[in-house]
């Protein structure tokens, strides 16, 4: 076939210049795709948050009606100020947590490893659904292993109400051990960014542990660090199946466990109103938007400086 | 330092590893002894372990339960499907947008980035709504069609293909006549196997584990995959611990296992990519 390569040359990028069809085969199921449940529903929801629904079927102008109302919503209000606290309780206690992991985890003489690594990262392929059903058996309040081993230990409440009236803590800590070992391994990446001899020559200057992390090692991690840090507040801004089980579908005593997604969730399949559910998912989205464009700007001054 | 680096992961390692062990033990244990201890229970055989109380009577019974079974298949089915359509159309137009060009490669480019931003929350209802006008909504399809062209496959795809597919060996092929559709299958395909096996398991992980979409589309119980059954199994029987934690074992073992098995793929390979050693 290839007997005059010289003739076929031209002749193979004139005939792929004259049968542009196979990119756009190669592409169909994509583009297929994308367009009918990605920009078709992208478009579609500017226009379903001017109404209100009664399930798919029927609905009625609003205008703007949802985003005023949403204004006014204590429910909303309610379930963005503890998206906000979840979102800031994981990020503050889990990251670095996730970081001290992979600090310690980075030295070379360390024995065991890959152990360690893959034990800590194993929670995260556990889905949600499930660490809730492994999790509301756990803070349960007599026969749960967190209250029990607390009692027997030191002398904890073995009635303490985890799921009503600390709902909060039980998600962050929930949420901690499915992911601080999967944030450890973006920061043990970031981590061999670290110069090492920027570091030994820091310890010869007599820098401490703390100078030592403060100015060499924060430094080079930073970029990673912004990335996971937006990475986490989007994951966290999500959180809807875990309040889910462990508070079975409800928001729980005073709503103390209403997130946003399981508000938009609520007043769209359970009231539904898929108009305001739409009108919540923009708001999650222009919030989540200038999350983004702050981390844009943290890691390019970080860049210049 | 490195004592202190050390008894700090280990007691990381073992506050991760409990609730494991304590899933586990609660599976093999009646209510009875679910009550009366903490992990297994007491008094007896080898280790003061009463290894004659546990039982497999947790498995027989979830097993009972209507539709549990049937869940089971589904989410094998539903992953599975989903995970070898996904990674085809995802494999395909990111070697697209990546080696050939064309007409409007720009414009689709574009079109990945911009739907790779989009937060999933936003399409929730909209989405529910586009396959309610398609009649897509409790069916097998209804869930599978829309999961199998995630933008972020795409992009992975082009990256992986620009770094690992020689632009030389696709012109090369086409000049030895073979065309575009049968190049991609015999030649692109096999070059981009690190990706396709990290993608399948990532997938199928992702669709096993999702919730929030079955939960919307699903309607009658027999179509139900495993996650939205176990939620169903707990509001049910929400006392019965040994009976949630056996449904919950059953739900996270295949998991496990497959990770096992493609380990060497997939963690080794994800961390050797990130993290040098």
């Amino acid at each position: 076939m290839s007997s005059a390569p010289v003739a076929t040359r031209s002749h193979a990028s004139s005939r792929s210049a004259s049968l542009p069809v196979a990119p756009w085969l190669l592409m169909a199921p994509f583009l297929f795709g994308v367009i009918l449940f990605t920009l078709v529903p992208l478009l579609s929801s500017v226009h379903l948050s001017t109404r209100q629904t009664f399930g798919p079927e029927f609905s009625t102008n609003v205008g703007t009606g949802n985003f005023q109302f949403l204004a006014s919503d204590p429910l909303f209000w309610t379930a963005l100020r503890n998206t906000v606290i979840f979102t800031l309780g994981s990020v503050l206690i889990q990251l670095p947590l996730s970081l001290l992991l992979a600090l310690a985890l980075n030295r070379p003489n360390l024995r065991g490893r890959t152990f360690f690594r893959v034990s800590l990262f194993s929670p995260v392929l556990v889905g949600v659904v499930f660490v809730g059903m492994i999790f509301a058996v756990i803070f349960d309040k007599r026969t749960g292993l967190i209250n029990r081993a607390l009692h027997a230990t030191i002398g904890w409440d073995i009635d303490f109400p985890w799921l009503e009236s600390y709902i909060m803590p039980s998600l962050v800590i929930a949420t901690t051990w499915q992911y601080v070992g999967f944030n450890m391994v973006y920061f043990l990446a970031a981590l061999q960014n670290v110069s090492a001899e920027l570091g030994e020559a820091a310890m010869l200057d007599g820098a401490n542990a703390w100078n030592r992390f403060r100015h060499v090692i924060l430094p080079a991690i930073m970029p990673v660090g912004t990335f996971v840090v937006l990475l986490s507040i989007i994951g966290s801004f999500q959180l809807f199946e875990l309040p889910y089980i462990l508070l079975n579908g409800t928001g729980g005593p005073q709503n103390r466990g209403l997130t946003l997604v399981m508000y938009l969730y609520q007043t769209g399949f359970q009231t539904g109103d898929l108009g305001y559910a739409s009108a919540i998912g923009w708001v999650m989205a222009l919030i989540l938007g200038a999350c983004a464009i702050g981390q844009r700007i943290i890691s390019k001054r970080g860049e210049r400086a | 330092m490195t004592a202190l680096s050390y008894a700090f992961v280990l007691i990381a390692t073992l506050l991760i590893l409990t609730p494991f062990v304590w899933l586990i033990i609660a599976s093999f244990k009646t209510n009875e002894d679910f009550f009366t201890s903490t992990f297994l229970p007491t008094n007896g055989g080898i280790f003061d372990i009463a290894w004659d109380r546990l039982t497999f009577r947790n498995y027989v019974e979830v097993f009972n339960q209507p539709n549990f079974a049937r869940a089971l298949l589904n989410s094998v089915m539903l992953s599975s499907v989903t995970a070898v359509l996904a990674t085809l159309a995802c494999a395909m137009a990111g070697y697209t947008l990546a080696l050939l060009s064309f007409r409007g490669r720009t414009a689709v480019t574009w079109l990945v980035l911009a739907a790779l931003i989009i937060p999933p929350p936003l399409l929730i209802a909209p989405g529910f709504q586009v396959l309610f006008e398609l009649g897509l909504l409790d069916s097998l399809w209804g869930l599978i069609l829309p999961a199998i062209t995630p933008a972020f496959g795409v992009y992975l795809f082009r990256q992986s293909a620009i770094s690992s597919v020689p632009k030389e060996l696709i012109e090369a092929a086409r000049l030895d006549g073979c065309g575009e559709i049968r190049t991609f299958f015999t030649i692109v395909l096999p070059l981009l196997r690190p990706t396709v096996s990290a993608f399948v398991m990532i997938t199928f992980l992702g669709t096993w584990n999702n919730f929030l979409t079955p939960q919307i589309v699903m309607q009658s119980p027999g179509g139900f995959p495993l996650s939205v059954a176990i939620a169903q199994l707990k509001n049910t029987y929400y006392q019965d611990y040994g009976l949630l934690m056996a449904g919950t074992m059953v739900s996270i073992a295949p998991v496990a296992a497959l990770f096992l098995i493609m380990q060497r793929d997939f963690v080794s390979g994800l961390t050797r990519g990130a993290v040098k050693g």
